[in-house]
């Protein structure tokens, strides 16, 4: 390999990725640090372009955060004034009664039905209001090393061609110096798995387990819209032993916001995250609020589902995890953003201390956390995803009810996430093949029409992101063992098998289709999917709404 | 050299984003949508920064007639390469007419020698504020250019005509419009990105250029367009052929 | 109320798109074209038309002496038209420039003599506007006006004499006669998908494409699978056209394909699947083996 000049730019903090946690991050360490340089990258074309959430908010954090967020019009403006919470047979549904006492941390009085990615939008704003310098449309490629610790980062290069070469205008990417970097990338970064790697921050916890949200934003007739009601489903379209369920808010001007959750740790390998979600609009419980609708918006993302035992050590020479790179989504209440802003600001002032004292390692982090709301919020529900895993749907609900009426949290046992998503996947020959219903066109939609509409592109001859390791292993285990599971979990259709000839298939990988959910990254049952970042900019480009 | 190349580029709608007629009509949904420079102006930006990386410029200044938030393709303008910018600052929306008056007095101020600009807008696509330009200067134009060479006061354009290419050698001052052949343009590169946070951004607000900015043209209506009818199946080649000669006459 | 008509003409015959424009014009009465070089004969022709501008003297269209022409005349007409071509497009916003109007470009509709509807948004969207100039100066897309005939008319001929040209001087013109037309301003494409099967098949498409005198695109399909260079690709992510005829051969029609010639006015599909989604959007289609059609129906062109 040819050595690639690369220019440098040196700054007091890198964040990588402006989601909530990244941006909370940044915003709070110019509060405490007003001098200091911090630039935040994120890989998506702007800030907001590669969120997807529900999302109902806690207001929490964004109260310690900015506690005069109400006086700087901050894109909060549907609260929650109804919810229900559903459970689903294939014709009936049945509200969960006393659903604040049951699933207490389903109550969501005061919370509000947002646009994440335009929440984002907005934290971006204040972010650089207060210096800090955002440079949307560059991904973190690698780590920058430097005796052993986190330097910073080096950002893509862009140009290369299809065939690895540089093109005409091949732009090698920066190094961008910092003294501390903070890796908030979502669920499954590039760059946090490579900490993790190198850094054996994993060590001693258990597996992060990861759940496939798929979600539509629709725009209904007035007349049947009422902003602030949130409903959520469990039970079918999933068996007992998959765990998931759907989301429907009213908010904004006429839009609803609908998605469906599946656990990643599901074991048949028939099963499309993508069709249930589709196939869940048909349930009188929720058609009725897409008739005479128009979709206008389609993504997906994988976000983190371990909870509290699945955190990894969030600290290494050099730089930090928060938010959901790190895994702090509370499960049971399905919110992720207060809690993520929250360990964004942990990290912030840990990293601040860190840079005052001249410390490699912002080690005060864990202590931190340790002490904060987020760390017993996320304790108190540590046994409730684990216990749908081990029981199922119906006696994980008893369960949770229990746990969370009874026990209040406070078990005096904790149950385990016992294997990694990738390994739960039972092989085709006993496994059932799901009758899924034709798309109508009408409310229930293909792959490809779907991904038009998360406005999804990339730059056309650059190399393949996304790659198999082995080829071989492809045919053998994936198509000869599973029947090609990567056509069925890949949101985006950007895996296709295809027949080649008299017992010959292939893989074709429509790479520019990706949205950048990271599912085939997580569940490829030899993890021979390889999810390199693509050109900067490249991937779904969401808007305000998403 | 010593010729000075203005170039105007427009924020638009990214060209990723799939645009979504307003429920009443009024326009098309820009509220929240991802923006970017017009990829016409970004060509145009591009051939003039090689001009004056050959040599046949000493200086690229970007414009753009719009809000505040349109200073950021001014940004990525001048990250491109461009020396400097100016954002003649208005709220409303201009038409090409009302813009070429805008970019006319800014040209005159600035002793600009050469106009590159993209040929049209992906917004409204109107190809038009280049041509009204260089009518209301008096400047010879080379539209739909695919090459350009300057040399000896004047400036050669290849131009994309129906069916082929066509050269015109224009006297300097002129107009030239890019089209999509005329170059790749280059990253925005991330350090040129930051050192363009440093180069200079001039805003005039558009009322103290005295110029005529009124519409003429009312917008009454924005619809979507009718979705295809889902046409006739035909048994052969022959049959086809017919149809294609009589009922659609399209051969 | 006169319009007045920017004729281009070809090889000796008015072009269609032109014909189309001197239709659009009769809508708002009487019609008088203008012939930049020869031609004038061909103009004089066209049903409808009851004058015809001559400038022999002005043979390469050169926008700045034709706009100063059609500016000098303008006070006598209440529109003024060409089609939306290179040409049109080239002259007749200089010409609105010269006559501090707005122009109408890309008109596919019109309302009455002030209102008129075009496509923004690559098509995505059509605008209705009304014009508060005393003198319209539009382009007409000719596949949204059915074009006047060739002959039937008997007009009179006035020549002019043309303006001198000294800022803008013809150096040369290219046409690409035996290349085939570019894909963006073809007016007939023809497309493979991956149908096709490999890239030594898609020359099946090239005797039709030299009959039609089309440009070849392919899906994005088809050009991941290698068979047909990335310059090709129609669609959302590779070329947008909208030719008069497109002919999809051995695609499905992805949505990705159909963003990118769905404005086309008449798509034919042939495909071995009947339930292809192309035929949703085809006027035409042919179920069958392509493999058995191309060649029948090359013979039958």
């Amino acid at each position: 390999m040819t050595q690639i000049e690369r220019e440098e730019m040196e700054f007091d903090v890198v964040v990588v990725g402006g989601g909530p946690a990244g941006l909370s991050a940044a915003i709070r360490l110019k509060q405490l640090m007003p001098d200091a340089g911090v630039c935040l990258i994120e890989k998506g074309s702007e800030i907001g372009a590669h969120i997807v959430s529900g999302a109902v908010i806690e207001p929490r954090t964004l109260d310690e955060l900015l506690p005069n967020w109400r006086d700087l019009d901050a894109p909060l403006r549907t609260q929650v004034t109804e919810e229900r919470m559903l459970f689903l047979t294939e014709t009936r549904s049945f509200a969960v009664p006393y659903l604040d006492r049951v699933m207490p941390q389903m109550a969501n009085h005061g919370n509000y039905i947002v646009s994440l990615g335009e929440v984002c939008r907005w934290l971006g704003e204040q972010a650089e209001a207060l210096g800090v310098e955002i440079y949307p449309g560059f991904s973190g490629a690698e780590l920058f090393i430097e005796n052993d610790h986190v330097a910073g980062v080096i950002t893509g290069d862009m140009g290369i061609e299809r065939n690895g070469e540089h093109g005409p205008n091949f732009t090698p990417g920066m190094i961008l110096r910092a003294k501390q970097t903070i890796l908030t990338e979502g669920a499954r970064g590039s760059l946090t798995g490579h900490a993790m790697k190198r850094f054996g921050l994993r060590k001693g916890v258990e597996p992060q387990t990861y759940g496939l949200g798929v979600k539509e934003v629709w725009e209904i007739p007035a007349e049947k819209h009422r902003p602030g009601l949130v409903q959520h489903s469990f039970g079918w379209p999933l068996d007992d032993h998959t765990y998931g369920g759907a989301w429907l808010y009213h908010f904004g001007e006429n839009l609803v916001s609908f998605g469906f959750v599946t656990g990643l740790d599901y074991a048949n390998t028939y099963l499309s995250p993508f069709e249930e979600m589709q196939r869940t609009k048909l349930h009188p419980a929720f058609r009725e609020h897409f008739e005479g609708g128009k979709r206008l918006i389609y993504g997906a993302r994988a976000l983190s589902e371990g909870g509290f035992q699945s955190i990894p050590r969030l600290t290494f020479p050099g730089g930090v995890l928060a938010g959901d790179s790190a895994g702090f989504l509370n499960v049971p209440k399905i919110k992720g953003t207060h809690t993520a802003m929250k360990s964004g600001m942990i990290a912030a002032e840990a990293v601040a201390e860190a840079l005052e004292k001249d410390r490699k390692e912002a080690a005060s982090m864990t202590a931190r956390v340790q002490q904060s709301w987020l760390w017993s919020e996320l304790r108190d529900v540590r046994n409730i995803r684990p216990a749908f895993a081990k029981w199922g749907m119906k006696l994980g609900a008893l369960y949770a009810g229990i746990d969370s009426m009874i026990l209040r949290g406070r078990a005096p046992w904790t149950l385990h996430h016992p294997h990694a998503d990738n390994e739960t996947l039972r092989p085709a020959s006993v496994c059932t093949k799901i009758d899924y219903p034709k798309p109508d066109g009408k409310i229930t939609f293909d792959r490809v029409s779907s991904v038009f509409l998360s406005s999804t592109n990339h730059e056309e001859n650059q190399p393949v992101h996304l790659k198999l390791r082995n080829e071989s292993v492809w045919q053998t285990v994936n198509h000869d063992v599973f029947d090609s599971p990567e056509s069925r979990y890949c949101p985006a259709g950007v895996y296709e098998q295809e027949q080649t000839g008299e017992n010959a298939w292939q893989l074709r990988i429509n790479a520019q289709n990706c949205v950048h959910c990271k599912t085939c990254d997580i569940k490829d049952p030899t993890q021979n999917i390889d999810w390199c970042t693509p050109e900067g900019g490249g991937g779904p480009n969401y808007p305000v709404g998403m | 050299m010593t010729m000075k190349v203005l170039v105007p580029v427009k924020r638009v709608v990214d060209y990723n984003v799939k645009v979504r007629v307003a429920a009443d009509g009024s326009g098309v949904e820009t509220q929240g949508v991802k923006m970017s420079m017009n990829p016409f102006d970004e060509i145009a930006v591009e051939e003039a920064v090689r001009l004056r990386e050959k040599g046949a410029a000493k200086e690229v200044v970007v414009v753009t007639v719009g809000a505040q938030a349109a200073q950021d393709v001014l940004r990525t303008a001048m990250a491109m390469g461009a020396d400097r910018a100016i954002l003649v600052r208005t709220d409303d929306t201009l038409e090409p007419r009302a813009v070429a008056n805008v970019l006319k007095a800014i040209a005159t101020r600035e002793e600009a020698g050469l106009i590159c600009m993209g040929k049209q807008a992906i917004d409204d696509d109107m190809n038009a504020t280049g041509q009204i330009l260089a009518a209301k200067l008096g400047w010879p134009q080379g539209t739909f250019a695919s090459a350009v060479t300057v040399a000896d006061g004047r400036i050669e354009v290849a131009r994309e005509i129906d069916g082929g290419t066509e050269v015109v050698s224009l006297t300097l001052p002129a107009v030239v419009t890019a089209d999509l052949r005329l170059n790749e343009p280059r990253y925005a590169s991330l350090p040129n990105i930051m050192k363009a946070r440093k180069k200079p951004l001039e805003t005039v607000e558009i009322d103290s250029l005295g110029v005529d900015t009124a519409s003429r043209l009312t917008v009454v209506s924005v619809a979507e367009p009718a979705e295809r009818k889902e046409g006739v199946k035909v048994n052969s080649a022959a049959e086809l052929v017919e149809k294609l000669k009589t009922e659609a006459k399209v051969i | 109320m006169t319009a007045l008509v920017l004729v281009e003409v070809e090889n000796g015959a008015v072009r269609q798109a032109s014909r189309s424009a001197v239709a659009a014009a009769s809508r708002f009465g009487a019609v008088d074209a203008i012939v930049f070089g020869d031609g004038a004969q061909a103009a004089a022709a066209l049903p409808g038309v009851t004058r015809v501008l001559s400038v022999p003297g002005l043979v390469n269209d050169l926008a700045e002496p034709a706009a100063d022409l059609l500016a000098a005349r303008a006070k006598d007409y209440s529109h003024i038209l060409a089609a939306a071509s290179a040409t049109g497009k080239n002259i007749l916003p200089r010409l609105a420039g010269l006559l501090d109007v707005q122009p109408i470009p890309d008109v596919v509709e019109i309302k009455d003599a002030d209102t008129f509807v075009r496509p923004i948004y690559a098509g995505n969207a059509l605008a209705t506007v009304r014009s508060s100039d005393s003198i319209k100066v539009l382009t007409v897309r000719g596949s949204n006006f059915d074009p006047v005939a060739a002959e039937g008319g008997s007009a009179t001929v006035e020549t002019i004499e043309a303006p001198a040209s000294e800022k803008s001087v013809f150096v040369k013109v290219e046409l690409s006669a035996s290349d085939r037309p570019e894909l963006e301003s073809a007016r007939v494409v023809i497309s493979g998908g991956k149908g096709l099967k490999d890239a030594a098949n898609f020359k099946l498409l090239e005797p039709i494409a030299d009959k039609l005198n089309a440009a070849i695109g392919a899906s994005r399909a088809a050009v991941d699978s290698g068979f047909a260079p990335n310059e090709m690709q129609v669609g959302q992510t590779g070329k947008i056209v909208a030719p008069e005829l497109y002919i999809a051969v051995g695609l499905s029609g992805a949505i990705q394909h159909l963003a990118g010639m769905k404005d086309s006015r008449v798509i034919v599909a042939i495909n071995t699947d009947p339930e292809a989604p192309i035929f949703k959007v085809a006027d035409y289609g042919i179920v069958g083996d392509l493999f058995e059609v191309l060649p029948t129906l090359e013979k039958a062109l």
